[in-house]
């Protein structure tokens, strides 16, 4: 076990922490899953944290001059490298701790954040960088499934057959025609010490994945499920339904990474059909019987490759 | 007061990046710049120098990664060259804009294509309009003195810019040249340790790179260019107190020979040098011919040029880049405009030479002279001519 988390104890609903470092009256759409995930995450973390930011939904709706949502320090570059900004944080910090610019016992996470697009896309250079070279830092992905920011395009972590507006169903297409990337399993191939899926709908095992993931010295990657309501074309009172049927169906399977061993944290022991999921959203409302038939027999089959691995 | 050593020009700006102390360098390896990081990294490994040496997937990264270390409140170095500038351009505007001050060295390389790996301006005057302050060092000995400078100004409460210092790939990077390195305290009285006002440190947050929206947008942009322009007044007092405590003088506009001349050669970078033996050369053979250098680029020495100029028939700017379609190269572009408005301006005649690593020589240089004698009297056809290329 690594030993930076032999003293963690974990949050409960007793002990979670009152204080918000992510401040209420940002530009968030209703029912937004990934400002939720993104708070409960930056309740986890506390105030001792410098975050990098992705151009996408929770830069721009944190961040109108002269509002800001962010009680910590915070930095926003460009849309394809916070990785790449995070691992200039990181290095500053140990710098100046060694020139005794910095205090040196302060522990101060460094955490970089990016959307789907930011992290599957445009950002995955920087990403492998980063995570290869090995900084002490958290990255965290807000997957909402598509370049919701710009109005709906498809990212390569769009689900297969979902609408958007970049793959939109036709007489020559039914959507999206490629299935989702496995990030979690490319920051896996890195070979860093912490890698986990998570979801705003189980909300305390986010809490403790994201803390575990700022204890632990080296790269670590998270992976946060955050439905859209404006992209999915669900209700805004259906986020979290959604985020909880996506892991009860085993679309979205909740898992642990530690030192290269799989640890599945949410066992699906009676999964429900992933129509139940798909069925709640507009994005999925022209896929025929067969199409969601063969989403079954994809979501199945990931789900056992997961389970064997979690066996190794 | 420092030993004169030889010493390859890309080994000196690697020694006098440890003499500022950086204390962050991310960089990406593009030929020619290479020998400055290799050396840096050496310098890292040995514990010669205390820094941390991020080796970034690409230049992209490089800069971006600077930006975050530089906010973080650490002096903060990279390099690169041609290619690898065009990667950075996106991030350069962020870097000026959110006032973030690295300091650059950039191995002048042509850009591609053809791909080419020698010298000429193309990749820095395709980024003009970053809001950097940009120098050209013309030998080793200012590649050096400049490399100090720019930490020293960049750094300065009152500038807050980052900064370029541009040598020329090959011809400057890769030759070996008598250099003064300084001695580390008189690098240290003159550059004190970075203390910026606002970084990101949790015991006192704050939010860099917000969104502006259009009613703060403009706003955000006049105060960038307000302050990039006060910068010269900084400029140009580190110089005045390099010269104090280190003996060489520094200018933003320097002449050679220029008293009564009739054509006054341009040029930056270290082809001065050449040019500077071609006038000595005409000189003697009786032609009145100058040479006008500039140093800083940007922010542009606009009175200090004038100044330089006046009174002068003809001035002869050579391009070392080619802008394909536009009124002229881009330093022949950005002089017309300069003087536009001088009621007594000499006749501009602008030519394009050393591209891609193309050799300009002495000869040419005298051959641009004539022409430029022969254009006083004749107003030129074209907006600029190529000198060394071949008819066919």
């Amino acid at each position: 076990m690594i030993a930076e988390l032999s003293k963690f104890k974990g949050f409960t609903v007793k002990n979670l922490p009152k204080d918000e470092p992510f401040a209420p009256g940002h530009r968030a759409c209703q029912g937004c899953g990934e400002v939720l995930a993104l708070r409960l995450a930056m309740k986890a973390l506390g105030r001792d944290v410098i975050v990098a930011s992705a151009t996408g939904c929770m830069e721009i709706i944190s961040s109108p001059f002269p509002h800001t949502s962010w009680r910590v320090p915070w930095i926003h570059i460009a849309f394809e490298n916070a990785a790449a900004v995070a691992s200039g944080v990181e290095a500053a910090l140990k710098v100046l701790k060694r020139h005794k610019r910095f205090p040196k016992n302060k522990r101060v996470s460094v955490v970089a954040m990016a959307g789907d697009g930011g992290t599957a896309d445009i950002g995955l250079q920087a990403l492998s960088g980063a995570l290869e070279r090995g900084h002490d830092f958290l990255y965290i992905c807000l997957d909402n499934e598509a370049y919701m920011n710009t109005g709906v395009q498809r990212s390569s972590a769009t689900p297969y057959g979902a609408m958007t507006t970049t793959s939109p169903p036709g007489a020559k297409s039914f959507g999206q025609m490629t299935w989702k990337k496995n990030l979690p399993a490319i920051a896996v191939a890195h070979n860093i010490p912490y890698v986990a899926t998570a979801s705003p709908a189980f909300f305390l095992d986010l809490m403790n994945k994201v803390k575990k993931a700022s204890l632990i010295k080296g790269p670590a990657y998270i992976h946060i499920f955050s439905p859209c309501p404006t992209g999915w074309g669900c209700k805004g009172e259906d986020s979290i339904k959604l985020a909880r049927l996506a892991v009860d169906t085993k679309i979205f399977p909740l898992y642990e990474v530690i030192e290269g061993k799989y640890y599945i944290t949410r066992k699906v022991v009676r999964p429900k059909p992933v129509e139940e999921y798909l069925k709640l959203q507009r994005r999925f409302r022209h896929l025929t019987p067969e199409h969601i038939e063969e989403i079954q027999r994809r979501v199945d089959a990931e789900y056992e490759k997961l389970l064997k691995l979690a066996e190794l | 007061m420092g030993k004169r050593v030889a010493m390859e020009v890309s080994i000196a700006i690697a020694e006098a990046v440890k003499l500022a102390r950086a204390e962050v360098i991310a960089a990406y390896p593009i030929t020619p710049q290479t020998h400055i990081v290799e050396h840096l990294s050496e310098l890292v490994a040995n514990g010669e120098l205390d820094a941390e040496y991020v080796t970034v997937e690409s230049e992209h990264s490089a800069i971006s990664c600077c930006l975050g270390s530089v906010a973080t409140g650490a002096r903060t170095f990279t390099s690169t060259s041609s290619q690898g500038l065009a990667l950075m351009h996106e991030i350069l505007f962020i870097a000026s804009a959110l006032r973030l001050p690295v300091v650059m060295v950039v191995a002048n390389r042509a850009l591609s294509a053809p791909i080419s790996i020698w010298n000429d301006h193309s990749d820095i005057m395709a980024q003009r309009d970053i809001g950097w302050i940009q120098t050209f060092a013309e030998n080793g000995q200012e590649a050096v003195d400049l490399v100090l400078h720019a930490f020293r100004v960049a750094e300065d409460r009152n500038v807050m810019f980052p900064m370029i210092v541009n040598i020329d790939g090959f011809t400057l990077s890769h030759v070996i040249e008598p250099i003064v390195l300084p001695d580390q305290e008189d690098v240290d009285a003159f550059l004190p340790p970075f203390r910026p006002k606002y970084k990101l440190d949790p015991r006192k947050p704050i939010s860099i790179g917000a969104v502006g929206v259009p009613e703060i947008y403009f706003e955000a942009k006049k105060a960038q260019d307000e302050a990039f322009k006060n910068s010269r007044r900084v400029i140009l007092r580190a110089w005045k107190d390099f010269a104090t405590r280190f003996g060489r003088e520094y200018h933003p506009v320097e002449t050679y020979r220029m008293e009564d001349a009739e054509v006054g050669l341009l040029i930056m970078g270290s082809l001065a040098e050449t040019a500077m033996t071609a006038v000595d050369k005409m000189r003697e053979e009786g032609k009145k011919v100058g040479l006008i250098r500039l140093r800083l680029w940007r922010p542009f020495p606009t009175k200090e040029f004038r100044k330089a100029v006046s009174g002068l028939p003809v001035l002869a700017v050579i391009d070392r880049a080619l802008t394909p379609g536009a009124s002229g190269g881009p330093v022949g572009t950005e002089v017309r405009s300069v003087l536009y408005h001088c009621a007594r301006r000499p006749r501009v005649v602008n030519f394009v030479a050393g591209l891609g690593g193309r050799d300009v020589t002495v000869e040419d240089f005298e051959e641009m002279a004539d022409r430029a004698f022969f254009y006083k009297k004749k107003r030129p056809k074209e907006a600029y001519e190529l000198i060394g290329v071949r008819e066919s």
